[in-house]
């Protein structure tokens, strides 16, 4: 009896799924490492909807710098695709949400009882006026430090809790002959190092003040930051600006350096790229002073206005915030589910840790990756780095963040 | 309608009327739409940058008067520095070198047409390959840098695209006072070819502009402070591998310039120097070198409008957020798709269009007078 209920539930849902038919475009800059992931979920969509058309839309490009000019090109144009890869929070609120281009999704979220699945730190983030627009994908985290534990037992050395205890741990290294204990690369990680820093000097309670206004950059509280960093900076390796990502991991794995600050598809890189196991050959702990907290940044889909297969890309949401959908996609990408009910079996090491981060640490945004700031203040905030940086000015490049920030109407 | 009774007249013009109407739209209708959006504040409220039916304020040269005084686009004005050292020394290379080339290959060495071929080839490449191709070069760890060891010296330790240093710095508000001094110079100059050319009202205008120029300079000049504070702008290094790979694709082209150049002038200019009893030397400096003059202006023409709009192969070699390379077309494309800040973007590119428009049309105004002049 069981089994005929279930096979009749089956058939309901293949016919319910055959029901469905049209196109479905995905635009997304998922192209390279990331494309099986994307591609995973994408088979799983057409399984369940044989008859709908999936366009598989990506325009290459790491972080998306190309696939946004791309998507602004095109949304101008009044040609809208059906749903679009975007950084959760402020990156598509800013842009998009303000300019009433997104039909909010509380009522998906009610109906799929995603707001208890999702913790409430990161609905907060993606919240706009009490309106949820976005369903986040995955969860990477910004804020982590990077080590090989054998190299650190050779030099005597413990992964440091504070940025004071970096900076003491940094002048022993370098009295070791190492040059430059942390290795950085170019200048989007120089940033992502600053928020990192910048998280762990002002607390996690004024970090997210900073980006609500309710803290101002030329405040001497923010002024200290950018003072840390500039110390931080003179542990780093001087050619920063001519290495990738992925070359100043590498300076770590080789011993030239201690430490790394980068997000956690770093051990994505370091797994199935350079073949390390988790723990092994390679260690982590959070970024110095920012333990116990979660610095996330999200992939996430939404529902621009006025498209031309709703229903396909509502069905493309639901699979998308489903445990299945999160369980397939995150362990090919590398990264966590944004439910906290997912299989932690499917993951690896670092994943399983992060994983319980996740569900109990408290959660604040990424600047550089889009959770935290709009893309007007994120794109020149890479003025305000170069002005510190070739100044090292702490003060002038205060003020010019908090320029930018009132120019862009910062957290209004 | 005289104009029309003639039939071969409206035939023409019926002919070139598409191609008006399509250029009429295309370019000069988006070349105003671009300038009335630079004077509006689109972007500025982030509701409506990307609106679909977005409510846009005209505010006049607001965005102008913050790209030239404002706190934040100190980047603006670094990369308009940045531009204007490359256009110098990217077309001072390509000159030199192709002229360099050019006079070799005309001595018709063996193998000549094989060298010729050798270089004009990296004029066939697009910047974008050429670009890729330095910036493995330019490593910081390998190609040019890993040159001096294999002659046994220490390798090179210079920052070839992210060098932060910049020499030849001057505040931003000593500006207006050199550019004074700067075309006040070459008025005299011309003053003083009109002079002696026989030209005294033309070198009565000339001198009388620059002394008023120069009284301005040393009065009002000196007070205009376009910023509060003094922001020192210079040359980037970054830039000399930018100018190294652009020399190296465009050198060939100058070459083949000169070449044709030096191919028309006749033998026998030569040889009656010659007979002259002029030396080698004196052969180029007096004869070949004047001749190559309406090539020389043709090609720093070419050359100089190339290099105001560079974008590709600085977007290849260094990529856009690299801002020791930055030039105020690459900050055009960040400004308008990455900040949204729609406005100002065209703001730079009306300024970009003024830049390139500045050396394009005196050069096309002097062609069409000597055509009408034949």
């Amino acid at each position: 009896m069981k089994k005929l209920f279930l096979s009749l539930a089956a058939l309901a849902l293949s016919t319910m799924g055959l029901a469905q038919s049209g196109k479905l475009e995905i635009f997304s800059w998922w192209a390279g490492d990331e494309g099986p992931a994307l591609q995973a979920l994408i088979d799983l969509y057409k399984k369940r909807y044989p008859n709908v058309e999936v366009v598989n839309a990506t325009v290459t490009g790491g972080s998306g710098v190309n696939a946004r000019a791309v998507l602004k090109t095109r949304m101008l144009g009044g040609d809208p695709p059906d749903s679009f890869q975007v950084h959760a929070g402020q990156e598509l609120i800013g842009t998009w949400v303000v300019a009433d281009r997104m039909e909010d999704l509380n009522a998906l979220f009610n109906q799929e009882g995603w707001m208890t699945k999702f913790p409430k730190g990161l609905i907060d983030l993606i919240s706009y006026k009490g309106k949820i627009y976005s369903v986040p994908v995955n969860i990477h985290r910004s804020n982590v430090m990077w080590y090989v534990p054998a190299k650190l037992r050779e030099w005597g050395v413990q992964p440091p809790k504070t940025w004071a205890e970096f900076l003491t741990v940094c002048q022993t290294l370098k009295s070791k002959g190492l040059e430059a204990p942390l290795a950085l690369g170019e200048n989007w990680t120089q940033q992502h190092l600053w928020e990192s820093v910048a998280l762990g000097v002002l607390g996690a309670a004024d970090y997210a003040n900073l980006w609500s206004g309710k803290l101002r950059f030329n405040d001497p509280k923010a002024v200290a930051v950018w003072n840390t960093f500039g110390r931080v900076l003179d542990c780093a390796n001087k050619d920063a600006s001519g290495l990738s990502w992925q070359q100043a991991v590498d300076r770590v794995l080789e011993g030239r350096a201690a430490f790394n600050i980068m997000g956690d598809w770093a051990a994505g890189y370091m797994t199935t790229t350079k073949g390390l196991k988790p723990g092994e050959g390679f260690g982590w702990a959070p970024a110095p002073s920012t333990a116990g907290v979660f610095m996330m940044l999200s992939d996430s889909f939404g529902l621009p206005k006025g498209v031309k297969n709703r229903t396909n890309v509502l069905n493309w949401l639901r699979l998308l915030g489903s445990k299945e959908g999160q369980d397939t996609f995150n362990p090919l990408k590398g990264s966590i589910a944004a439910r906290t009910d997912s299989d932690p079996s499917k993951y690896n090491a670092y994943l399983q840790s992060a994983m319980r981060d996740w569900k109990s640490n408290r959660i604040v945004g990424s600047l550089v990756h889009g959770a935290v700031a709009p893309e007007s203040f994120m794109s020149q905030f890479g003025t305000v780095m170069e002005i510190y940086l070739s100044s090292r000015n702490a003060q002038a490049a205060a003020n010019a963040a908090q320029a930018i920030a009132t120019q862009v109407r910062l957290g209004q | 309608m005289r104009w029309f009774n003639n039939k071969d007249t409206l035939y023409g013009f019926l002919v070139i009327l598409p191609s008006l109407v399509l250029l009429g739209i295309f370019v000069y209708g988006f070349i105003f739409q671009t300038f009335y959006t630079s004077l509006t504040d689109w972007g500025k409220d982030p509701a409506q940058a990307l609106a679909a039916n977005p409510q846009i304020r005209f505010i006049g040269f607001e965005n102008y008067r913050e790209l030239f005084t404002g706190l934040v686009d100190s980047r603006f004005r670094q990369d308009l520095v940045n531009t204007f050292f490359f256009t110098v020394f990217f077309i001072l290379g390509c000159l030199g070198v192709g002229l360099g080339l050019a006079i070799v290959l005309d001595r018709s060495p063996r193998g000549e047409g094989f060298f010729r071929t050798i270089f004009l080839f990296p004029m066939s490449l697009s910047f974008i390959v050429t670009g890729t191709i330095w910036r493995w070069m330019l490593q910081p760890e390998g190609g040019v840098n890993q040159l001096p060891t294999l002659v046994g010296l220490p390798k090179g330790e210079f920052a070839w695209l992210t060098s932060r240093e910049q020499i030849w710095q001057v505040s931003w508000n000593d500006l207006p006072f050199i550019t004074a001094l700067v075309v006040s110079v070459v008025l005299i100059f011309i003053a003083i070819a009109a002079f002696r050319g026989g030209e005294r009202r033309r070198g009565y205008i000339a001198s009388g502009s620059a002394a008023l120029l120069l009284l301005w300079a040393f009065t009002l000049g000196r007070t205009l402070q376009p910023l509060p504070y003094d922001e020192p702008h210079g040359f980037n290094l970054a830039f000399i591998g930018i100018i190294l790979a652009a020399v190296w694709q465009m050198s060939g082209y100058t070459m083949a310039l000169y070449l044709a150049g030096l191919r028309g002038i006749p033998e026998e200019l030569r040889e009656a120097a010659r007979v002259d009893g002029a030396s080698e030397w004196q052969l180029y400096q007096r004869v070949i070198f004047p001749l190559l003059a309406p090539i020389t202006l043709s090609a720093m023409i070419i050359l100089g409008h190339i290099s105001l709009k560079i974008f590709d192969l600085i977007f290849a070699m260094a990529g856009p957020d690299n801002a020791p390379t930055d030039v105020p077309a690459l900050l055009m494309y960040l400004t308008t798709f990455r900040a949204n800040q729609i406005a100002k973007g065209a703001a730079i590119g009306m300024i970009l269009l003024l830049l390139v428009a500045a050396v394009i049309v005196p050069y096309l105004y002097s062609q069409l007078k000597s055509e009408v002049r034949r």
